[in-house]
């Protein structure tokens, strides 16, 4: 996927006021299946597995032993009792591999199948319509998957996303997929690229691995303590339940100019913090951001400075999403 | 603009900015093959006047929504005037670099500096 078709800001526009496309097929996908398949996820992913129904899906984190999150991930049962896993692609190997270590003395499969599958988010307001006029079935609601014929290409067609709109993403055999973009082209659907998958996901407040996640950070700290249960006995839930955290990651803009990047150094009235992921909002013309802050100064309206190469930017500590319509879920919220 | 343009009357700098020389004046400003590579720009950070800037240092920002670049001074001197409307519209590097997208205007404490700069055709085979 290109950083930009023609323009960051006319295709993060295009997503919330109309529909656009992106090619994640850089995403990687595990599936897993076999008798022990649900206990195996169990153990392995934070979230409640057991109450992932079929044809729906789930949200979780993947951590060690120590609470240090691997990735987050979403995952999928299909029928049959399999099941989908959809990774960051930087993290593909790595959480194969602990899949695999994991799976040693377990009756289950896990099936590498990053190979198996093209990816196609399609996002925004119009993104349903869309879909539903070259769709053999009724779409899926949110959090919820069908498998229906897209164009006539068979489709994992799941109501899931990215960017705090409305919309779905689409699995399919890569052969397939071209088929699929070029009816949704012809529908008024528009190509977007990473730039504005990162600016329009910072806007809605999703965690991007790597930046506001990690293997240094614990998914209490992240705001992902709402996925960790706990009591399902995950690889690092014990290490979690004794977890206080000194610092919490928040959302925030700037209240002057300036633009907030990445590993910026933070003032709160507590002591340091440090920015993970920041950008200009397309939405609202304002730097925004998310940052690491001493818990105490978590609390939205929080004024913070952002130390922007030397220069100390006033912005606030704000409430998730920082952009979002009213009507649609709270991201992450199940 | 959507056509690469380099004005016959203006001096280049290898960092790709440009120069409108006038007696012990110059405009400064990044060209057409700058704003190009760095994208739309949403935000300028200029200096104060009453800067001193030297050659080839960097004197302000520039930010597209994925990076931010500093742009370089191609000639030393003092900063007399900045251009405010960037603020509200760092549109304008994008659409009009060497018009409405200028940047600086320096009283050149060294006008021999000038001879060190390209023309347009010895800036155009840089590129």
């Amino acid at each position: 996927m290109p950083v930009q078709y023609e323009s960051i800001r006319a295709e993060h526009v295009q997503v919330r006021t109309g529909a656009g496309m992106f090619d994640v097929s850089h995403m990687g996908q595990i599936e897993t299946s076999g008798p022990d398949a649900e206990g195996f996820l169990q153990r392995l992913l934070s979230n409640d597995v057991t109450r992932l129904a079929e044809g729906g899906a789930q949200y979780s984190v993947l951590c060690r032993q120590d609470g240090g999150v691997l990735d987050d991930l979403f995952t999928y049962r299909l029928a049959g009792g399999r099941f989908l896993t959809v990774t960051n692609a930087a993290n593909h190997h790595r959480d194969l591999a602990w899949f695999r270590d994991q799976a040693e003395s377990v009756d289950v499969e896990v099936h590498d199948a990053h190979d198996d599958w093209a990816m196609l988010a399609v996002q925004g307001p119009a993104a349903r319509a869309a879909l539903a006029s070259i769709a053999s079935g009724e779409l899926p609601p949110r959090m919820r998957s069908a498998e229906l014929r897209l164009a006539g290409v068979p489709t994992l067609v799941c109501g899931t996303g990215y960017t705090g709109e409305d919309g779905c993403e689409l699995l399919l055999a890569p052969d397939g997929a071209g088929a699929v973009w070029d009816a949704l082209l012809e529908r008024g659907v528009r190509p977007a690229g990473l730039g504005a998958r990162d600016t329009l996901r910072l806007e809605a407040c999703f965690h991007l691995y790597g930046n506001d996640l990690s293997e240094d950070r614990n998914p209490i700290e992240a705001g992902l303590g709402w996925c960790c249960k706990l009591d399902t006995g995950f690889v690092g839930a014990e290490a979690l339940a004794e977890v206080e955290p000194d610092q919490q990651l928040v959302p925030f803009a700037f209240t002057g100019p300036g633009i907030p990047r990445r590993e910026n150094p933070v003032a709160a009235p507590h002591g340091p913090g440090v920015v993970t992921s920041g950008t200009l909002s397309p939405c609202l013309e304002i730097g925004i951001g998310m940052a690491y802050v001493p818990v105490a100064d978590a609390e939205p309206g929080t004024p913070i400075e952002v130390d922007v190469r030397g220069k100390a930017r006033p912005a606030e500590v704000r409430e998730k999403p920082l952009f979002g319509h009213e009507r649609r879920a709270r991201p992450g919220a199940q | 603009m959507a056509e690469a343009s380099y004005p016959e009357d203006l001096k280049y700098h290898a960092e790709h900015d440009w120069a409108r020389i006038d007696g012990d004046q110059a405009t400064f400003g990044i060209t057409w093959y700058a704003q190009d590579a760095l994208g739309e720009v949403v935000f300028f950070d200029p200096p104060e006047v009453g800067t001193q800037v030297s050659k080839d240092q960097a004197y302000a920002e520039v930010e597209s929504v994925k990076a931010v670049s500093d742009v370089f001074a191609p000639l030393s001197g003092e900063i007399v005037e900045v251009n405010e409307a960037l603020a509200d519209s760092p549109e304008n590097i994008n659409a009009d670099p060497y018009g409405d997208g200028w940047m600086v205007k320096v009283r050149l404490s060294d006008t021999s500096e000038v001879d060190a700069l390209m023309d347009v055709a010895a800036y155009r085979e840089l590129l």
